[in-house]
């Protein structure tokens, strides 16, 4: 089936496209780009993009698809569902399933779960580890070979600096991006929010900016003493932003990404003990927010992605200490994300690029692109409408946000993958 | 006179009126407690029940004497004997309780928050008896009580806290009643167990103690939990006793005739040397308060008539 998808604006960063084109997808390829009527339907499904963007289809370079093993909360079906209704046309998925993505039999079991009911491309992550236990290497070689597009000990970070440097050293094999959840497991201890007034008000163990700026900055260093591709997952504070931009200054092959909530929410969203707020890292202060976004417009995090992270609201509904930490954002995403355009922070083409290229060039995918040739994964946006968010309408199968009845402007409306409408 | 609130869940936000209020009310009822015949018929026909997920002696048996003198059927429920050890979430447990139709439940929890997590969900008034390392309401009452009982006011009055300020649910409590009754309120400890911005609170921050027991009308001993010791929040007991603790020579120094508190279990010797805890202490009259204390607070939470004392 041909589409040809008329009278909307084209961003594609890769190609520095910024404007009015119709764009003729064919094959389940992207067939050209023209001007605005240039190209003819000839029978193509006709799409009508007024007022809307189109833009690559957006990658999420950091998901959580719970299966196998926590079906209750996700399953690739409903999270890839989850994705494309989010505007998302592929996930990377973290390794942090029952059992541990540490082998080419628990790959190869995403994969074909994913062909078989995914909406959304699915490409997992691999674990550094063996049962992401810090030990011993998992065989990097079998999970690259299997189609893991990056390894990371996401949610259990590598206490040993020394075997750091081992899957730093050994993944330059594969040319694979090392993805660390930067955090110092003895500062953190007990944590549950982060360490400040609020914490201190709230009577709630605290994790300073500290557990995680530690981490990020022994990761720089072993990425500098081994040249690996090092990626810093989930940036939190202001501290791991300057040592990340220091870091990029002096050459070093360092990539990072933040998520909505951390330019979105303070330490503030957790009193009541609400523990929709309730994540790792946690939400900091104002100051770290502003830094985050800082660090976005000046190009010091590559990446806008979710930590989507299901939930059951049994598990959330307790003791703040008791419950999970982590937060659904496959589906408020791209609405929390425009306001930084709406703020005047990024333009619409920085953030389209962060959420698109960036993280194709880091997990080194084919997508994030409308160049002649490319995989139709397209997502269209429409900037404009208004919308409250309502967890119950999620296709997700958890709905743990903090963003519940949030007014937002600007929403994916159509998410095409692989030609598919 | 009753509580606005439906529940007793913290110090803070409480308006100085409300403090007072219960204050006033727990002087009415302190001679209850005097009487042959301790027992006002108040609750009479009223459910309390006592919701104990952590381990306490005094506050437990403070609250159901307090019920009891009131007349209320009160019921005592520990982890050990509950089904929480079967794994029953706290709101199922709570649930099923007020299922039975109580009245009041007494929450005591290691968590922080998890009575205002019951009260938003519970039709039953809900009393805060100690969360995590947040508040514990009654306890802060009580020794204002017993502050202005000795002294004759809180107004102007300077109260040195001494301790492990980060974990103790004591601290904040007073901090907030303290400072909202227009006490001053000075804390000290080693910087391991002083959290940070409690100085927003309204507490100024010490680390050298003769300092911050300098002219002060109160000085409250907090509790060592020694297994701290082993999480390196502090070298040992015998330096926390001789930096921190509280013996003769260094209220002496104190340079009047200042009031010792302490909310118990004491570690004699550790935080407090026994001889200013048995001769120079409030620490049982605190005890004796904390009944009346609470019975105020049950009668003015359940919109009584006026005290029958």
């Amino acid at each position: 089936m041909n589409i040809l998808i008329k009278n909307g604006h084209i961003i594609d960063p890769a190609n520095k496209v910024d404007g009015k084109f119709d764009l003729l997808v064919a094959d389940g390829k992207i067939a050209k780009l023209g001007k605005p009527g240039s190209l003819p339907s000839n029978g193509a499904e006709v799409i009508d993009a007024a007022g809307k963007l189109i833009v690559p289809g957006l990658i999420d370079m950091h998901v959580h698809l719970r299966e196998p093993g926590y079906e209750y909360k996700e399953t690739i079906a409903t999270g890839t569902a989850a994705a494309r209704a989010g505007g998302f046309t592929a996930v990377c998925c973290m390794p942090n399933t029952n059992p541990v993505n540490d082998s080419r039999s628990v790959t190869e079991f995403i994969l074909s779960q994913a062909a078989k009911d995914g909406a959304a491309r699915v490409l997992p992550i691999g674990a550094i580890t063996k049962g992401s236990k810090g030990e011993e290497l998992a065989e990097m070689g079998e999970l690259h070979d299997a189609g893991c597009v990056g390894i990371s000990d996401d949610g259990r970070p590598v206490m040993s600096a020394a075997v750091m440097r081992r899957a730093m050293e050994y993944s330059k094999i594969f040319d694979i991006a090392v993805i660390s959840h930067c955090e110092e497991a003895s500062l953190a201890d007990k944590g549950v929010m982060n360490e400040g007034f609020v914490s201190t008000e709230l009577g709630l163990r605290g994790i300073p900016n500290a557990a995680e700026d530690v981490m990020t900055g022994r990761d720089i260093l072993l990425a500098e003493l081994t040249g690996a591709r090092l990626h810093i997952c989930h940036v939190s504070t202001a501290g791991s932003v300057r040592l990340i931009r220091e870091a990029k200054q002096r050459g070093v092959k360092v990539t990072a990404e933040t998520c909505p909530h951390y330019f979105t929410l303070t330490e503030d969203a957790v009193r009541g003990y609400n523990t929709m707020a309730k994540m790792n890292p946690p939400l900091r202060t104002f100051e770290d927010v502003a830094a985050i976004k800082q660090g976005l417009k000046d190009g010091t995090l590559d990446v806008i992605a979710t930590d989507h992270a299901p939930h059951a609201l049994d598990e959330k509904s307790g003791e703040f200490d008791a419950a999970p930490f982590g937060i659904v954002g496959l589906e408020t995403a791209v609405g929390l994300s425009l306001k930084l355009v709406q703020e005047g922070v990024l333009t619409m083409s920085q953030l389209i690029e962060r959420m698109s290229a960036a993280p194709a060039r880091i997990i080194k995918s084919a997508g994030g692109t409308l160049s002649a040739g490319a995989v139709a994964d397209i997502t269209i946006i429409d900037p404009d409408v208004e919308w409250t968010v309502d967890a119950s309408q999620f296709k997700s199968r958890s709905k743990n946000t903090p963003f519940g009845g949030w007014k937002l402007k600007g929403r994916a409306v159509q998410t095409i993958v692989g030609g598919r409408l | 006179m009753a509580l606005s609130t439906k529940d007793l869940l913290g110090i803070k936000g409480m308006a100085a009126d409300e403090i007072k209020l219960i204050l006033d009310t727990a002087a009415t009822f302190k001679d209850v407690s005097e009487r042959d015949i301790k027992k006002v018929p108040t609750l009479r026909g009223k459910t309390v029940i006592n919701l104990f997920y952590e381990a306490s002696t005094r506050t437990r048996t403070s609250f159901e004497l307090a019920g009891k003198r009131l007349s209320a059927d009160v019921i005592n429920i520990s982890t050990s004997t509950s089904s929480v050890t079967k794994g029953e979430t706290l709101l199922d447990t709570a649930q099923n309780i007020e299922a039975m139709k109580s009245d009041i439940i007494i929450v005591r929890h290691a968590c922080s928050g998890a009575p205002e997590f019951l009260a938003h969900r519970l039709k039953s008034s809900v009393i805060n008896a100690g969360d995590g390392f947040h508040e514990h309401p009654t306890q802060a009452l009580l020794d204002m009580f017993t502050i202005r009982e000795k002294l004759g006011r809180l107004d102007g009055v300077t109260v040195a806290i001494v301790g492990d300020i980060l974990h103790s649910r004591v601290a904040r409590s007073n901090i907030y009643g303290l400072a909202t009754m227009g006490a001053t309120v000075r804390v000290c400890g080693p910087p391991t167990m002083v959290p940070p911005g409690i100085e927003k609170m309204g507490a100024k921050v010490y680390s050298d103690m003769d300092e911050a027991v300098q002219g002060a009308d109160v000085v409250m001993m907090l509790r060592l939990q020694l297994e701290r010791q082993a999480a390196g929040l502090f070298p040992g007991v015998r330096e926390y006793a001789r930096l921190f603790g509280l013996n003769r020579a260094r209220l002496d120094r104190v340079g009047k005739n200042a009031i010792v508190m302490h909310p118990g279990p004491m570690n004699r010797g550790v935080e407090i040397a026994s001889d200013v805890a048995d001769n120079s202490s409030v620490i049982l009259d605190q005890v004796t308060n904390g009944v009346a204390v609470r019975m105020a607070v049950m009668f003015l939470l359940s919109g009584g008539a006026k005290p029958e004392a």
